[in-house]
Order: structure tokens, then C-alpha cells, then sequence
């Protein structure tokens, strides 16, 4: 563990700027964040149009003002039991570059939790699982008061193909709940 | 500033000949056609009237020779855009009474040269 | 200064290919024994463009081929030299050929086609064969040799400039001239001995002033010739130099100044009388500039378009602002009812009216942004008297093609993908349908065949009309090859438009003996795939020794269907109006099992597999076996199937919405629309569905 730990430490990349502000929300008492600059907007959840034969995490799609939308449930794509979608269910609209082309795509959580800057120094590289997995679509982790959060990449993570089964998704994220658990300690 | 009257039924042409001028300067407007140049010549005074010669509806000659019927383009440099097959066109330019000509294809420092001759 | 060409470019395309569409149609229309004037000149004017453009914007393979084309045109033009079927053909071949230069340009890749060369030797020899009795062209090149060698020394020039009487008038100003000069070297300006009139017949507007200039100046002859190349006709201009003797030259140069000056004395004796000599040199000058390979900078830096662009009629536009004007009225009236604090019957009223209004004018809007994309048929129409005029001419068959409303617009996209299918049908006529002149004098026909095109409008779609007076479909001779592939049962009788739609069968057509019949022949059911992906339909009319009419009917626009809502469980669908024949309810005992699991529904005498929409759609249905819900027939390529669906909604015009663009193509499914309760509905791909089902040779199943 102590190995992991080192490996956490801050390595890489000042890229651009040093700090960028990020949009987080809960999903499963997880704090997630995706990088404020992707998100289009903020809306309650509302019926879909089913796609026939659609992964069952993608919900639909809607009508955004005269552009069709696909709606995908994080939740079901991170594997994590799914719940009834109720009056706090939140859709927050990204705009993801998918090999090069722009789409607009509409992601279901629990709820929006807040906003908030980070340094770029404050990024912690996502622990090594083993090589099987991979994990290219958290960008990082980093702690947000007493919170650990889990940023996204979010053309990574709608880009369907680099994301590993929801299954093992699911026991990635216990994983990583365990590691933050060290970390925090 | 200088008024230009540029005359050409090919766009292209049309836009590299303005684009050039108002770079360098230039008031340009644009005509497709002797018709519409001979229209736009009694709506507004020009310094210098460059115009095409092969055109459909008007060509280049007839509209000058309209021109100096004009009184306010008696003495207005009307230059002539040609190109080399064109010889007699030269001839026929000059006795309709153009004041010069330049030879297609020029690059746009030929043509400001020719421009900058006849204005100063 | 710089100026970056190749933006220019991708307006020099557009406007080229433009050119080369007038100049194919003029060279059609054209009669080539008695060429109208204005004809020529068009064609004339469109290579004369292209060539001055070209050479302008760098692009020599065009530019030296389309000079060639020029030559060639101007002599026919001057009534040098008389118009054969040759040049015609040859200039045509030139127009592909162009469009083909143009079409590797823009994708910037090395244009090679052997054809290039084989043609510029052509137009090269048949301009070398000369006029009617007019000198060669190329002069004597001694001349140019002596402008080379021209040396550079400094020389003092004495130039004796007796300006004529006009050239005020023709807008040269000397003072210009002498300003120009003065660029070049050291210039002193004198005015010399002249005679100007009586004070009372003076002309104030005329020029009687001589000038004595003296210039020093290391320029050649040629550039000083050049400052009054303008005005050498009307005014008498001697040049005559000697060395520079004192001061500043270099000691070194004076034996060749002297040399130079020697050359140069004769040149200018030559100087007032040979304007053709002078234009001799100036040709092989521009010569040089046309030759020079294009700039790499501007070559490399041109940049493909991405997207096409449309031309848009001043007319259009008007309109649309129009409307947008109405609208902001509207939009104020409405505000200024939302300002108030309350609604009282009146601006309630008023409120009601402006939402009328308001629903008027986006309608009309709508309408009129569709207008946009619109363009008169005639785009299309316009490629055919080439193509009948070439088939026809290889055929051995004469034909006469008449072109009908080409004024009827369509949308620019449908337009694009419906050209080939026209193209196969006309060749198919051509190939097919007409017969050759001595069968049609047999036949008491006149020996020119005539195919028309037609379009018009009629309710939200366009016909376009393929008709030939030829041999029409021979129906004994398809049947019977019908019945040899087992399409047909050997018993089974068929109504002559039966016999005319086993055309468009795909197990029909793509046999190759079919083609040897007198009947259509190759790839129909191509064509009806393609214009049932444009959500249109083709219908035949063949009388036989009477002819054929093919009528195509489309969809004015891409973007807008006509609709059918189905519901299938608590979803919404919409099918395409035009693929639906009828909706029925099926009887228990017209339903037969296949032991794949497949159901056939027997319809009058036809066997139709049924897809149940749910099932391939996953989704929860009321009515799960065929007798509980409703079967939509449906065409797909031409074979009608069954959609089993719960019940049918209404009919309505939806605007198609891509699928793609946010999410990916979705097997069975076309795209989406919004309702109007704001919801998305998905339209079914008929086609897409049957592949789902997994259904791939329904005759088989049928039989």
C-alpha cells in the first residue's frame, strides 16, 4: 500500500492552466467531478423516447430544444444498483468530443453537489489495478474539504469503447473506495 | 479615398482585383457586366474604372466607349483587363478609347502597379 | 504586398464548373455547320474565364490546356476558321476532361490522365494546320533574343515624346508618365518646339505638347517602352542613347555599353513601325508568366471545402427578411402584452391574434428556409442532352430529347442522389426502349426517337417523368424469363402491370441474359432501391411498340416526411407515408407458421412474411400475435411485407431529425422526429427493420 500511496504523488502535467473548475455530483455517496467547461446545462430528469436495442444504460433520447439527445444512466454504466428516478434525479447535458466529432449527450445522477476549483497540482494519479484494467477515463482524484472526489474524463467516459464492462466497473469503484479510505487515513 | 469601379463577370477574378485594391487602400465596388458597371457610373463617380473585356450582356469595350459619352468620364483612366490572345482587343480598346490595359494573369503587385500608374 | 491567391480558389472552382455546365450545353445546342454568333461567344467566354482565372491563381495544367481551347475558340470566333464536327467533339471531351482537372485540384491530388496529353496534341495539330490563309503565329524570335541580351549598363537616354492630340482624353496624363520615369533613373523633362492652333480653335480638351526627356537610367529599352506602352499608337515616341561618359559608371562596363548601344540603335529605328514585333515580345514574356509551375505557397495553402455551398437567389432572401421582419412586428405586439399587469378580454383578443400571426409566419418562414435549399430541376435536366447525344451516337439510334418544367425546383440534396437513377433510366431507354431507325421505319415510326424528361410538382412531392416512344416491355418474353428463374410459377398468370413491376425484381434484373431482351434491362432494381432510399417511388406505364413512362415521385425536400404514427405498446413510431400500401386486420385462418418461427399472412392471392415490430424492437406490446393487432403492409425493395403494430395514430408532415449527430445509427431505424406535445418519435427504416428480422430472401419464405 505504502508503494501505492507514493504513486499517487503528484507526477505529471501542468498543462494549460493551473487550476480548472470542475462540477461535481453524487451518485452512490460518490462524489464525482467533470470539468465545468464540458457542461452545457442542468435539467430535471423527464421521460425518454426508448431506443430499440439499446445498452441498457442509455435511457433514450430527448428533445433539447429541437436537437435529439441520448440520455445514459451513470449509474447502470458504473454497474451500481440502479434507483427509481424521482424528483432530485438530475440530468446534467455534455458536450463530449467523441473521435472528433462533437455530440451532446445527457448523463442521469443522484444530484448536483456543488462547484469548485482545482489545482492541477492537487491531482492525484488514479491508483494501479492492474494492467487489465483501464482506467483512462478518471482523469485523477483529488480531496474537496474532508471529500475525496473522482474526476472524470468525460469524453473518455462517454466514448464507449475504453470503458471496461459495467461489472468490473463496479468493483473498481469499491476498490478505489478502499483505497481513498488510506488515503484519507 | 480613391473610388475603384471593378468590372468582371467571373466572381473570382472580381474578388482577387477587390480584394487586392481594398487592401491596399482602395474604395471598390464591383460590377458583373457592362450594364450594371454603366449603371453604377452614373450613380456615383469613379477615379478608375478597371473592367474585363469578354462579358455577357456588355462587354468591356462597349462599356467604355459608353462611358466617355459621360461627361464625368471624359478624362477617368478606364483600364481594360485582357489577356495575351487578346492583341487586337488591345487595338480595339485603345480606339474605343481605354486608357490602358492589364494583361491576364497578373498578381496582385502588377495590378497595384498599373492602378498606382494611372492614379498617382 | 501579400496577398494569399488561393483563398480565391474555391470561388474559381465553382464558378469554372459553372462555366464548363454553359459551355457543354452551348456546345450541344450548338449547329455545327451554321454556328450562331452568341453561341460560340458563350462558349468562348467560359474557356476565356477559365484560362484568365487559372493562370491568375496558379493553376498552369489548366491554364496551358484551356489556352489551346482558346486559340482554337477565338479563330472560330474571328470566322478564321470554320467549326467542324471535330472541333465539337474534341471540345466536349475537353469539358470532362476540365471537370476532371478541377475535381483532382480541389482534392489537391496530381491530375495524370493520359487523355491530357493526347488531347492538347490534338488541339495542338489542328491549330497548327492553320486558318484560312493567316501567317504562323510565332514570329521571328531574333527579335526576343536581342530584348535578352539587352544590356544593363547605365545609358543615357533622349527620349523625343510628341504626345497625341487624344491622349488626355483617353485618360493618360503625361505628368503620370514622366513620374513613372523618374522611378527608373534621373530624369529631366523639357517641353520641346510644338505647334498648337489658332487661340480660337484651341481645344481645351486636347494635348498639342511635345516633350525632350533625358534619362539616365541602367533600365532596358523594354521598360521604358513599357511606361508609354499605352499611348505608342497615337504618339510619336523616339528613343535614342549613348554611355554614360563621366563620373559613376564602371570602368569595366564601358566596352559592353558601347557593344549595348550599337544593339540597341537599330532596336530603336525598329521602335515606332513594329508594333508587331513589340507584341511578339511581349508575348513570349507572358508566355514565360503562364509557364512558371504555380506558386508552391499558394498551392499548398489551398483548402478543400468542407462543405458545399449553395447559390441563393437575391429573391429568397428578400423574402426571408421579410418575414423576419413580420415576425420581430409580431414578437413586439406579443411583448407588449406581457408587460401589461393584467389580462383583460381585450389583450387577451389581441393576445390571440398574435399568436395566430406568430403561428402564420413561422409557418411561412419554415416554408420559405426550405425555399433555400430548392433549385430548379433544369440542374439535373442539364446533363442529359450530352449524354443522349453520346449513347445515341454510339447506338446508331437518333434521338430527340425534349426536357419539360425544368423550371420545377427540389431540394439540392435529393436532387444529388436522384441524378443516377435518371442517368440509368435514360440509358436504359436509349439502350432498350428506342429501336434503331430502320426498326422504327418498319414500325411506321418516325425514325428519330424522342425521350422526354418532365417534372412537375403535385401536392408535397415532385414527379419527374422518364418517357420514351420506343418498343415498350416485350410482356411475353419477361414472363417467360421469369418463369425460367422461377420467379414466377410456371401456372401462375400475371396482369400485364405485374408482368411490367417483375422488372424491378432484384432476381430479375441483375441476370445478365435479361438485358438482350428488347425489354429493360440491367440494375432497375438498383434504381428502385435508390429511390426508395429517397423515400420516394417509381412507377412504370409500357405499351408495347407505343413506348414507356417511368414516373419517379419524391419527397420535395429531405428534411420533411410524410407520416404515419403507429403505436407499438406505450412507443411511438412513425412510418413513411409512401412506403405503406394498406393497414388491414388479419383472419386466424389466413396466418401460417413457418418452422422458423416466421409467420406469412396470405393477402388476396400474395403471401407476405409479418415482422413483429415488437419483437425486434424489444419492446412490450398489446397485441403479441398477428389476429390481436393490425398489419401494415409495407413495400421494402419493392417486396411488400407485413408490420405487425397495436394501432394507428394519425398522419402528419414531421420534420426528420438525424439520430446521429448526439448518438449512432440505430439498426431499423431511419431517424427521429419531435411530435407535437414536444416528445421524440423514431422513424422506422422499413428496409433496416427487415434485415433485423433477419428475414433476407422473403421469396423464399414466401414460396
Amino acid at each position: 500500500m505504502t508503494e501505492q500511496i507514493q504513486n499517487m504523488q503528484p507526477q505529471k502535467q501542468d498543462n494549460d492552466e493551473d487550476s480548472q473548475q470542475y462540477l461535481t455530483f453524487i451518485m452512490a455517496n460518490e462524489e464525482y467531478g467533470v470539468e465545468i467547461l464540458s457542461v452545457q446545462e442542468i435539467r430535471g430528469w423527464e421521460s425518454t423516447t426508448v431506443i430499440p436495442n439499446a445498452p441498457s444504460h442509455v435511457k433514450g433520447v430527448i428533445n433539447l430544444r429541437g436537437t435529439i439527445v441520448p440520455i445514459i444512466d451513470l449509474r447502470q454504466r458504473f454497474g451500481i444498483e440502479v434507483l427509481d428516478y424521482g424528483t432530485t434525479t438530475v440530468v446534467i447535458v455534455v458536450k463530449v468530443a467523441i473521435a472528433s466529432e462533437h455530440k451532446v449527450i445527457g448523463i442521469v445522477v443522484d444530484a448536483v453537489s456543488d462547484v469548485f476549483s482545482v489545482n492541477n497540482d492537487d491531482v492525484r494519479d488514479v491508483p494501479n489495478f492492474g494492467e487489465d484494467t483501464d482506467l483512462s477515463f478518471i482523469k485523477g482524484l483529488t480531496n474537496a474539504g474532508e471529500k475525496m472526489v473522482i474526476l472524470l474524463d468525460i469524453n473518455r467516459l462517454l466514448g464507449s469503447e475504453v470503458l471496461p464492462e459495467a461489472e468490473q466497473l463496479s468493483q473498481l469503484m469499491h476498490n478505489l473506495d478502499a483505497d481513498k479510505q488510506v488515503v484519507n487515513g | 479615398m480613391k473610388q475603384i469601379l471593378a468590372v468582371d463577370d467571373s466572381a473570382s477574378m472580381r474578388q482577387m482585383v477587390c480584394f487586392t485594391l481594398k487592401t491596399a487602400g482602395f474604395d471598390v465596388t464591383e460590377a458583373c457586366n457592362g450594364d450594371e458597371a454603366l449603371k453604377a457610373a452614373q450613380q456615383s463617380e469613379y477615379d478608375l474604372v478597371i473592367s474585363d473585356v469578354n462579358m455577357p450582356i456588355m462587354d468591356g469595350l462597349t462599356l467604355i466607349r459608353n462611358l466617355l459619352t459621360l461627361p464625368n468620364y471624359k478624362f477617368t483612366p478606364l483600364l481594360m483587363l485582357t489577356t495575351e490572345s487578346g492583341t487586337e482587343k488591345k487595338q480595339e480598346g485603345r480606339s474605343a478609347g481605354a486608357t490602358g490595359w492589364i494583361v491576364k494573369p497578373f498578381n496582385p503587385d502588377q495590378l497595384l502597379a498599373t492602378v498606382r500608374k494611372v492614379l498617382g | 504586398m501579400e496577398i494569399d491567391l488561393s483563398q480565391f480558389s474555391q470561388v474559381f472552382f465553382e464558378e469554372s464548373l459553372e462555366g464548363l455546365d454553359a459551355m457543354e450545353s452551348e456546345l450541344l445546342n450548338l449547329d455545327v455547320n451554321n454556328p450562331d454568333e452568341e453561341t460560340i461567344n458563350t462558349i468562348f467566354r467560359a474557356a476565356h474565364s477559365i484560362k484568365g482565372g487559372s493562370a491568375t491563381f496558379g493553376f498552369s495544367q489548366v491554364a496551358n490546356y484551356t489556352h489551346l481551347l482558346e486559340t482554337l475558340l477565338d479563330e472560330i470566333r474571328d470566322g478564321r476558321r470554320q467549326m467542324t464536327n471535330e472541333h465539337q467533339d474534341m471540345l466536349l471531351l475537353s469539358v470532362d476532361l476540365l471537370r476532371n482537372m478541377f475535381d483532382a485540384l480541389m482534392r489537391k491530388i496530381d491530375f495524370d490522365d493520359p487523355l491530357l496529353a493526347q488531347l492538347e496534341k490534338q488541339f495542338t495539330i489542328e491549330i497548327a494546320k492553320g486558318t484560312k490563309g493567316a501567317a504562323p503565329e510565332e514570329s521571328d524570335s531574333s527579335n526576343d533574343t536581342l530584348v535578352e541580351q539587352e544590356a544593363t549598363g547605365l545609358l543615357h537616354w533622349a527620349i523625343d515624346f510628341q504626345a497625341g492630340i487624344d491622349i488626355l482624353r483617353c485618360g493618360n496624363d503625361p505628368y503620370l508618365m514622366f513620374n513613372e520615369l523618374r522611378q527608373l533613373g534621373e530624369l529631366s523633362v523639357n517641353l520641346a518646339k510644338h505647334s498648337s492652333p489658332e487661340f480660337n480653335d484651341i481645344d481645351p480638351e486636347a494635348c498639342y505638347l511635345n516633350w525632350q526627356l533625358e534619362l539616365v537610367t541602367d533600365q532596358p529599352l523594354e521598360r521604358l517602352k513599357e511606361v508609354f506602352e499605352w499611348v505608342e499608337d497615337e504618339c510619336i515616341i523616339n528613343y535614342s542613347s549613348s554611355p554614360v561618359m563621366n563620373g559613376n559608371a564602371n570602368p569595366d562596363s564601358g566596352p559592353s555599353n558601347i557593344e549595348s548601344t550599337e544593339v540597341a540603335i537599330p532596336q530603336e529605328q525598329q521602335g515606332s513601325e513594329t508594333v508587331q514585333n513589340d507584341v511578339g515580345g511581349k508575348r513570349l514574356d507572358e508566355a514565360k508568366t503562364s509557364n512558371q509551375e504555380p506558386k508552391p505557397k499558394a498551392a499548398s495553402k489551398a483548402k478543400l471545402p468542407e462543405t458545399g455551398s449553395i447559390r441563393v437567389s437575391i429573391d429568397k432572401i428578400d423574402l426571408l427578411i421579410n418575414m423576419v421582419g413580420e415576425l420581430v412586428i409580431t414578437q413586439a405586439m406579443l411583448g407588449q402584452i406581457g408587460q401589461q399587469d393584467e389580462i383583460n378580454e381585450e389583450s387577451f383578443e389581441s393576445l390571440k391574434q398574435g399568436l395566430e400571426q406568430l403561428a402564420t409566419h413561422t409557418r411561412d418562414l419554415q416554408e420559405s428556409v426550405m425555399q433555400i435549399r430548392m433549385l430548379p430541376i433544369s440542374f439535373a435536366f442539364n446533363r442529359f442532352p450530352r449524354l443522349v447525344r453520346d449513347i445515341g451516337q454510339q447506338l446508331g439510334k437518333k434521338v430527340n430529347l425534349v426536357l419539360k418544367g425544368e423550371d420545377t425546383e427540389l431540394d439540392k440534396t435529393v436532387m444529388e442522389k436522384i441524378v443516377d437513377p435518371m442517368v440509368h433510366l435514360v440509358r436504359n431507354s436509349l439502350d432498350h426502349g428506342l429501336e434503331t431507325p430502320e426498326e422504327r421505319l418498319a414500325k411506321g415510326k418516325s425514325e428519330v426517337g424522342t425521350i422526354t424528361l418532365n417534372a412537375f410538382h403535385q401536392g408535397g412531392s415532385i414527379i419527374i417523368e422518364i418517357i420514351d416512344d420506343g418498343a415498350g416491355l416485350d410482356t411475353d418474353k419477361i414472363l417467360s424469363k421469369a418463369r425460367e428463374k422461377g420467379i414466377v410459377g410456371q401456372d401462375e398468370e400475371l396482369s400485364t402491370e405485374a408482368i411490367h413491376k417483375l422488372i424491378f425484381k432484384p432476381g430479375f434484373s441483375t441476370v445478365d441474359a435479361v438485358s438482350d431482351l428488347s425489354g429493360r434491362g440491367v440494375g432497375m432494381d438498383v434504381v428502385r432501391q435508390n429511390i426508395n432510399e429517397l423515400n420516394g417511388s417509381i412507377e412504370l406505364k409500357s405499351t408495347q411498340d407505343k413506348g414507356s413512362r417511368f414516373t419517379i415521385r419524391l419527397p420535395l425536400t429531405l428534411a420533411i416526411l410524410d407520416g404515419q404514427l403507429v403505436r407499438v405498446g406505450r412507443h411511438i413510431y412513425v412510418v413513411p407515408l409512401v412506403s405503406i400500401h394498406e393497414s388491414l386486420q388479419v383472419e386466424p385462418n389466413k396466418i401460417n407458421r413457418l418452422s422458423d418461427g416466421h409467420e406469412l399472412i396470405q393477402l388476396r392471392n400474395e403471401y407476405l412474411p409479418v415482422i413483429k415490430v415488437y419483437q425486434e424492437f424489444c419492446h412490450t406490446a398489446d397485441a403479441k400475435e398477428i389476429k390481436d393487432g393490425l398489419v401494415m403492409v409495407v413495400d421494402s425493395n419493392n417486396e411488400k411485407i407485413g408490420l405487425l403494430v397495436d394501432e394507428l395514430l394519425s398522419q402528419q408532415q414531421v420534420v426528420i431529425k438525424s439520430l446521429e449527430d448526439n448518438y449512432s445509427q440505430v439498426p431499423g431505424v431511419s431517424g427521429a422526429t419531435i411530435l407535437g406535445d414536444g416528445t421524440v418519435a423514431l422513424i422506422i427504416d422499413v428496409t433496416g427493420l427487415v434485415s433485423l428480422a433477419g428475414i433476407t430472401n422473403m421469396k423464399e419464405h414466401a414460396a
